[in-house]
């Protein structure tokens, strides 16, 4: 299976089973229409008739030889033979957790995937036994997993700050005895953030993710603070300051766009202005319904502004300037490996949420859907056969996966998302589908131009990627 | 990379090899990184 598409003046080819990415001229191009994946070395006699009047026969008989060779190397139409390690992980520990810290929240975002941080369960904050239990649990589940990781999460986990850095603390006071390493990340919408608080994060956690939607009149449009006032004035400067003393480890700035911010190139230059390079800026997930929501109807303009981005990216780069964009990183060298590629992130699995009550969910969008829940810290109970049915969802179990051309890259998408607007974990939800496929063709493009960039600069750079560490 | 007259081919890694000598699962979850909603594999590393 291949994937050819145009792309801001790159003519690109995606051979799917191998990962290998090909960037060709026209003739190349239009050779590939009369290919598949029983290639011959004689050049097909439809395709020497075809395109005689568009191409020399000596040019149509070289570029075909070229193609010939890819494919005898594995490297073009390559076979599809990963679906028998599509059982492997079926009996993998659990070696993540998102723990919701907090079920409050100091602001009362229109589109919050928590009903406004509660999750519609009622305002609480978790208590210390309760996070000690989590660590507990996921080191007894973890087999031999050596990096773990744990996210505090919410609702908003500064409200219940205390009881993270104890966790903290806690977690570290028993991870050489079980020969584990953690790694922390919180989220916040940074209203309490202080000195105190950034002394701690930036030292203690792995990342941080700092949500801000971009531009004032954006962000504070829906990030609204529950007296309806928005939030960018106030977190602004923390989140600079909060940067400013981070060093080499990793942050994001993330924002949501919804409907009412389709032009979001816009948002994310504002925030590479504001002095943070390690930017996101995803859809929102909501009901269809709902006004803010992407629909189907918004794809057009979503391409477009997807394609705007990463063509803005590109000339940001050729200027000697830089930020990285969440959604167009990818490593078409050193990338997960196959194995972890047809299975995706793992959730319900590898991944699991807990909640202030102690509830497990497969993961924090799960969380308050009853027939998914899987258990209790408090009881000690889990649900082994829900975990295996969550192992089971690969791109080779899912409807419209395993033909996709976006699999090794999608990994299957959400399940989450497909279970809140498809019905079934199985189902793929046809907005994420197309918008997760534009924006792997756009950062496949990207490296296509940063290539270019690299041959015409003859960059002392060895790394053509536009990866977060490479300047 | 590989440039030849036609056709630049931008990667050197076989996802194929990835197969036989990988599975560790040591990688990161991919939603935890950042996103918390969208996920991607196709951005995260391999730990080996």
């Amino acid at each position: 299976m291949i994937h050819k598409y145009k792309l801001n003046g790159y003519n690109i080819c995606l051979d799917v089973h191998s990962g290998a990415v090909h960037v060709l001229d026209d003739i190349a191009y239009d050779i590939l229409d009369f290919c598949d994946e029983n290639m011959t070395e004689q050049p097909p006699e439809k395709m020497m008739v075809c395109l005689s009047d568009k191409y020399p026969k000596e040019e149509l008989e070289e570029t075909y030889a070229a193609l010939y060779e890819l494919f005898t190397e594995g490297q073009l139409f390559s076979a599809d033979d990963y679906e028998q390690f599509s059982d492997l992980m079926t009996k993998a520990p659990i070696k993540s957790m998102c723990i919701n810290i907090s079920h409050d929240c100091n602001l009362r975002c229109e589109y919050c995937f928590a009903a406004k941080g509660d999750f519609g369960q009622g305002r609480c904050l978790m208590p210390l036994e309760t996070a000690k239990k989590a660590i507990d649990f996921i080191i007894a589940n973890s087999g031999t997993r050596h990096n773990l990781e744990v996210d505090f999460f919410g609702g908003e986990p500064l409200m219940n700050f205390d009881v993270v850095k104890q966790t903290v603390e806690y977690a570290r006071s028993i991870e050489k005895k079980y020969n584990k390493n953690f790694r922390f990340t919180i989220t916040t919408n940074g209203l309490l953030l202080d000195d105190e608080k950034i002394e701690y994060i930036n030292r203690e956690m792995h990342n941080v993710v700092l949500s801000l939607d971009g531009r004032k009149e954006v962000n504070d449009k829906l990030r609204v603070t529950p007296n309806g006032k928005g939030c960018y004035d106030i977190i602004v400067p923390k989140y600079q300051k909060l940067v400013a003393s981070r060093g080499d480890k990793d942050y994001y700035i993330r924002g949501t766009f919804t409907t009412f911010s389709k032009d979001f190139t816009a948002d994310v230059m504002h925030m590479k202005e504001l002095g943070f390079e390690q930017l996101s800026i995803e859809p929102v997930v909501s009901d269809p319904k709902l006004d803010y929501s992407i629909k189907y109807d918004d794809l057009p303009a979503v391409f477009k502004e997807y394609e705007r981005l990463a063509k803005t990216l590109i000339e940001t780069r050729r200027k000697g300037e830089f930020f990285n964009f969440f959604h167009f990183m990818i490593d078409l060298d050193q990338g997960p490996c196959a194995i972890k590629r047809l299975r995706g992130c793992g959730c319900g699995n590898e991944y699991v949420a807990v909640t202030p009550q102690g509830d497990i969910y497969p993961c924090h969008q799960f969380v308050g859907e009853e027939a998914y829940k899987m258990g209790n810290l408090n009881d000690g109970t889990f649900d082994t056969d829900m975990k295996l049915r969550f192992a089971r969802a690969n791109v080779y179990s899912k409807e419209n996966c395993k033909d996709c051309w976006a699999k090794f890259y999608c990994s299957g998408g959400c399940n989450a998302n497909n279970y809140q607007y498809e019905g079934d974990i199985l189902k793929s939800h046809k907005v994420s589908c197309e918008l997760e496929k534009k924006r792997l063709e756009c950062a496949i493009m990207i490296k296509a131009a940063l290539a270019d960039m690299d041959t015409d600069s003859k960059s002392d750079c060895d790394s053509d990627d536009c990866f977060a560490e490479c300047r | 990379m590989k440039t030849t007259k036609h056709i630049k081919t931008l990667n050197n890694a076989n996802l194929k090899e990835s197969a036989v000598k990988g599975g560790c699962g040591e990688c990161q979850a991919s939603c935890q990184s950042a996103c918390k909603t969208s996920c991607t594999v196709a951005n995260q590393k391999c730990e080996k």
